[in-house]
């Protein structure tokens, strides 16, 4: 449920992915969740993640041995062992998956992530960023099929991936940008995963104001309460893209946010100004729970709040908002940091 | 003396259980509200005894019997008179991170299974086979069962989109066990496969329990000689018939509150409005959307167990007419609730001679209303005038949580608890307490259509979303009047559409909603 707060609407269902983890953890026991610094330079770490449609996993959930499938054909590739698994993204299904596999291969998980939160597609990655390759890219499913490629790009990989997971009918766990830990201190978001769990933790031990108090734990803004008065969907390239109205409630009467989506929210707007924008995180969130809500889960009448949070430093070269920012996402707008438009 | 057929509308409620008898075209002759007796079947004979007596009808002209009960949702509740269930989930070798009944409170997975078994097969989302279909492993877990269950429960992956592998199932299963019923998923529940099997599961632990139900209410009939057809009322405000109850108990969970808001709508005839239905203890407000229920979007959850029916969205007040109202210690404010005499208002409320602050006595006290056998003199003005306009408070801060948009809306008023509305409220057009809206929910049953639904993932390869679209309903509308409705007046009552993240093929899910009045 943490990581949800940092998937910014995407990153799947929290539900299905906590189910999963917690129960590879009754069968299997806990996983050790280790730090960068306790590891080796020369260590290799294999971040993993699943791909395809939150509605096909909602139905066709993982068999629980893919990702020891995924670390033997990458150690038979590298030729050398794997040390620990890593989050590709935070979200609510990419934050625990690797916890399942973790229990499943026998190896810790390590306390960063490839992005902070969560994004549509494979090269907006920090370790793109930081020019790690993608290669070698190994996807399997359920059943045992499994497919091994390199690309010249990761955008050709995110292509690639695409036809693949429909092939393999809608959904397939993968690994991608294997590491060392000397690469991953430079090209991850270091602590993402412990951060995330002590957000999990606050939301459920509920606060008297429970919205205010995540707030202040993530550095976030609230920008909104109301009521959720127009959804708007379409679905082009295989991306969920559309947008959300919120009519302000209570103390905001007679205000109007407008969110725009693709998978994850990315651009938040009030009387035609930007209040927020991709790479800082958005999430909606229950308004009397402060639980993240999806985008995919985005009901016309329900009541929310939207809150705006920092992302990561690493996204805030221009070499990153290059890679990550408003206009890569077709919006004609400069990026502002969050707390600028609201500090 | 009006003319038959007529008709009889039950409803059992947790505190009250309701009647009324009405002409075929709705006029109400008798009515009848009585505290449920911890005998369910004799609050039911007893209930349509007293209408029959007082409309004085023949009652051999009573051609249809509409019965809303809590007898499941209790069953679960209570964790009684379950029967133990064999689960069998086809989706092998997927889904084996999370097996059947693990996300269920240990107390009830104890009482309901008699064993679970993952074996290969299930489909993909565009209907072809994930993995070929495994029979002998459904042999070898009916070898590996202690004798027969009390009932099967039978779950595929993709079964919304294709039930083949789970018809397979089931006919192995009764070849082997002839008398031992059979839950299918696909016929129960929608995409999500924990949420369906689950349903699943709790359907055919209930199959016993509905078996008593329709014993029931055919021995109440038959003991004031009534030979009428019976239908049962489901969670989302219609009907289905009893060879369906037998074989679907579980949709009459949340019958009640889905009965009370089309009782509302029929009552007031208002087909968009919010519902605030005021009991003794607690208020319910619901949405009407184009006459039925408004369903929440979020999973339900039954005795701990998650599903994915689609109940009423409904927000609990505690906010009754017999809520106690209390002093502040200073003496400068007062305490409205939560605790409340419930149905022992009649003797403990100051208005009945009792010796509690009641919110009835601060509406008989301000004039608000005017009821009871005695004038609540121990309530000053001030208190009455306080807890009032507390309670309007709370009445407009719920009516606006449920509101879709900031405009003013209608309310209707309904139970028995609705004499504590004020004439007006903020954020309200206008407040409607319609006559016989003490038993709004017998008239919701008595009243209600009969109704299918079809939800299933359309590729649009090869055809248009219009096309899809039109085809669709066509399906929802043909499954309705093959149930029952008239076929000139069955139409769609609900569309959602949702599309697919991550699919390079374009590929839209619908759930559609179809429902006409009964023949």
């Amino acid at each position: 449920m943490g990581a949800s707060v940092f998937g910014g609407g995407g990153g799947g269902d929290p539900y299905m992915g906590g189910l999963m983890a917690g129960q590879a953890i009754e069968t299997g026991g806990e996983v050790e969740l280790v730090a960068l610094d306790s590891l080796d330079d020369d260590d290799l770490i294999l971040p993993v993640a699943m791909v395809g449609a939150p509605t096909v996993m909602a139905e066709k959930f993982l068999s629980g041995d893919e990702g020891a499938r995924l670390r033997t054909e990458i150690e038979q590739t590298l030729g050398r062992r794997v040390s620990a698994v890593a989050c590709g993204e935070l979200g609510g299904i990419n934050g625990v998956i690797p916890v399942t596999w973790a229990t499943n291969t026998g190896l810790p998980m390590v306390d960063c992530d490839l992005m902070g939160r969560a994004f549509p597609e494979l090269q907006m990655t920090t370790a793109a960023l930081a020019g790690i390759s993608i290669n070698p890219v190994v996807m399997t499913d359920e059943r045992g099929n499994l497919v091994k490629f390199d690309t010249i790009t990761p955008e050709w990989a995110e292509k690639m991936v695409r036809t693949v997971v429909t092939s393999m009918g809608g959904e397939a766990s993968m690994c991608l940008y294997p590491m060392t830990v000397a690469q991953a201190k430079e090209a991850t978001v270091v602590g993402s995963v412990s951060r995330a769990m002590e957000v999990g933790r606050l939301l459920l031990e509920a606060a008297d104001d429970p919205i205010a108090a995540l707030c202040a734990s993530v550095d976030g803004y609230a920008l909104i309460e109301g009521k959720i008065v127009d959804v708007e969907r379409q679905t082009t390239e295989g991306f969920s893209r559309g947008s959300v109205t919120i009519e302000g409630t209570g103390g905001h009467n007679g205000r109007f946010l407008r969110l725009e989506f693709q998978n994850e929210n990315l651009v938040a707007m009030e009387d035609g100004r930007v209040v927020a924008s991709v790479p800082d995180i958005i999430t909606a969130v229950d308004v009397h729970t402060a639980r993240p809500i999806v985008t995919e889960q985005l009901r016309y009448g329900q009541r929310v709040s939207v809150i705006a949070l920092p992302c990561d430093p690493i996204w805030r070269s221009p070499e990153a908002i290059e890679l990550v920012g408003p206009r890569v996402f077709s919006y004609d707008i400069d990026y502002v940091p969050v707390e600028e438009l609201h500090g | 003396m009006a003319e038959g057929p007529f008709r009889i509308g039950v409803d059992v409620g947790g505190t009250n259980t309701d009647a009324v008898l009405m002409t075929s075209s709705f006029e109400i002759l008798a009515k009848h509200k009585a505290t449920t007796s911890t005998d369910v079947v004799q609050a039911i004979a007893e209930a349509i005894a007293a209408v029959v007596a007082q409309s004085g009808v023949d009652p051999t002209e009573v051609t249809q019997v509409m019965l809303g009960t809590t007898h499941a949702t209790n069953a679960v509740l209570e964790r009684r008179d379950l029967g133990r269930v064999a689960t069998l989930r086809i989706g092998g070798p997927a889904t084996k991170s999370v097996p059947p009944l693990v996300t269920w409170p240990e107390d009830l997975r104890r009482v309901v299974s008699a064993g679970e078994v993952i074996i290969d097969g299930g489909f993909e989302f565009d209907g072809t086979e994930q993995v070929p279909f495994d029979r002998p492993g459904v042999e070898a877990f009916l070898d590996s069962l202690d004798g027969p269950p009390d009932a099967f429960a039978v779950a595929s992956v993709f079964a919304p989109v294709s039930d083949a592998h789970e018809l397979q199932a089931a006919e192995i299963l009764r070849a082997r066990f002839p008398d031992t019923p059979v839950s299918l998923s696909g016929a129960i529940g929608s995409i999500g496969l924990i949420e369906r099997e689950n349903a699943c599961v709790l359907n055919a632990a209930l199959i016993e329990v509905a078996h008593k139900i329709v014993a029931g209410l055919g021995a109440a009939l038959d003991q004031h000689g009534i030979d009428a057809v019976q239908y049962f009322a489901q969670n989302d405000g219609t009907l289905m018939a009893m060879e369906r109850v037998l074989q679907f108990p579980v949709l009459t969970i949340g019958s009640g509150p889905a009965n009370s808001m089309r009782g509302a709508a029929h009552l007031s005839g208002l087909a968009e409005a919010i519902v605030v239905d005021v009991g003794g203890t607690s208020t319910d407000i619901g949405v009407l959307a184009s006459g039925f229920p408004r369903e929440s979007a979020i999973p339900v959850e039954i005795g701990g167990v998650r599903t994915n029916f689609r109940m009423p969205d409904l927000l609990a007040l505690a906010l009754g007419g017999g809520t106690i109202v209390g002093d502040a210690s200073d003496g400068t404010d007062i305490r409205v609730g939560p605790e409340s005499v419930g149905h022992q208002l009649t003797n403990d409320a100051l208005s009945f001679g009792g010796a509690v602050k009641t919110l009835s006595d601060a509406a008989n006290k301000s004039g608000r209303a005017s009821f009871g056998s005695h004038s609540p003199d121990a309530m000053t003005d001030d208190v009455a005038d306080l807890a009032l306009r507390r309670i309007d408070e709370m009445f407009e801060d719920g009516i606006d949580r449920m509101k879709l948009s900031r405009s003013d809306q209608p309310v209707v008023a309904v139970g028995g608890g609705s004499v504590l509305m004020p004439p007006t409220l903020a954020g309200v057009s206008k407040i409607v307490r319609p006559d016989h809206h003490d038993v709004a929910n017998a008239v919701g049953a008595a009243i209600a259509s009969i109704s299918a639904e079809i939800d299933q993932i359309f590729s649009l390869d090869g055809t248009t979303r219009d096309e899809t679209l039109e085809s669709a309903k066509a399906d929802a509308i043909g499954a309705a009047v093959a149930l029952g409705a008239v076929p000139e007046a069955t139409e769609v009552i609900s569309l959602e559409e949702l599309t697919m993240a991550y699919m390079t093929d374009n590929i839209i899910r619908l759930r559609i909603k179809a429902a006409g009045p009964l023949r």
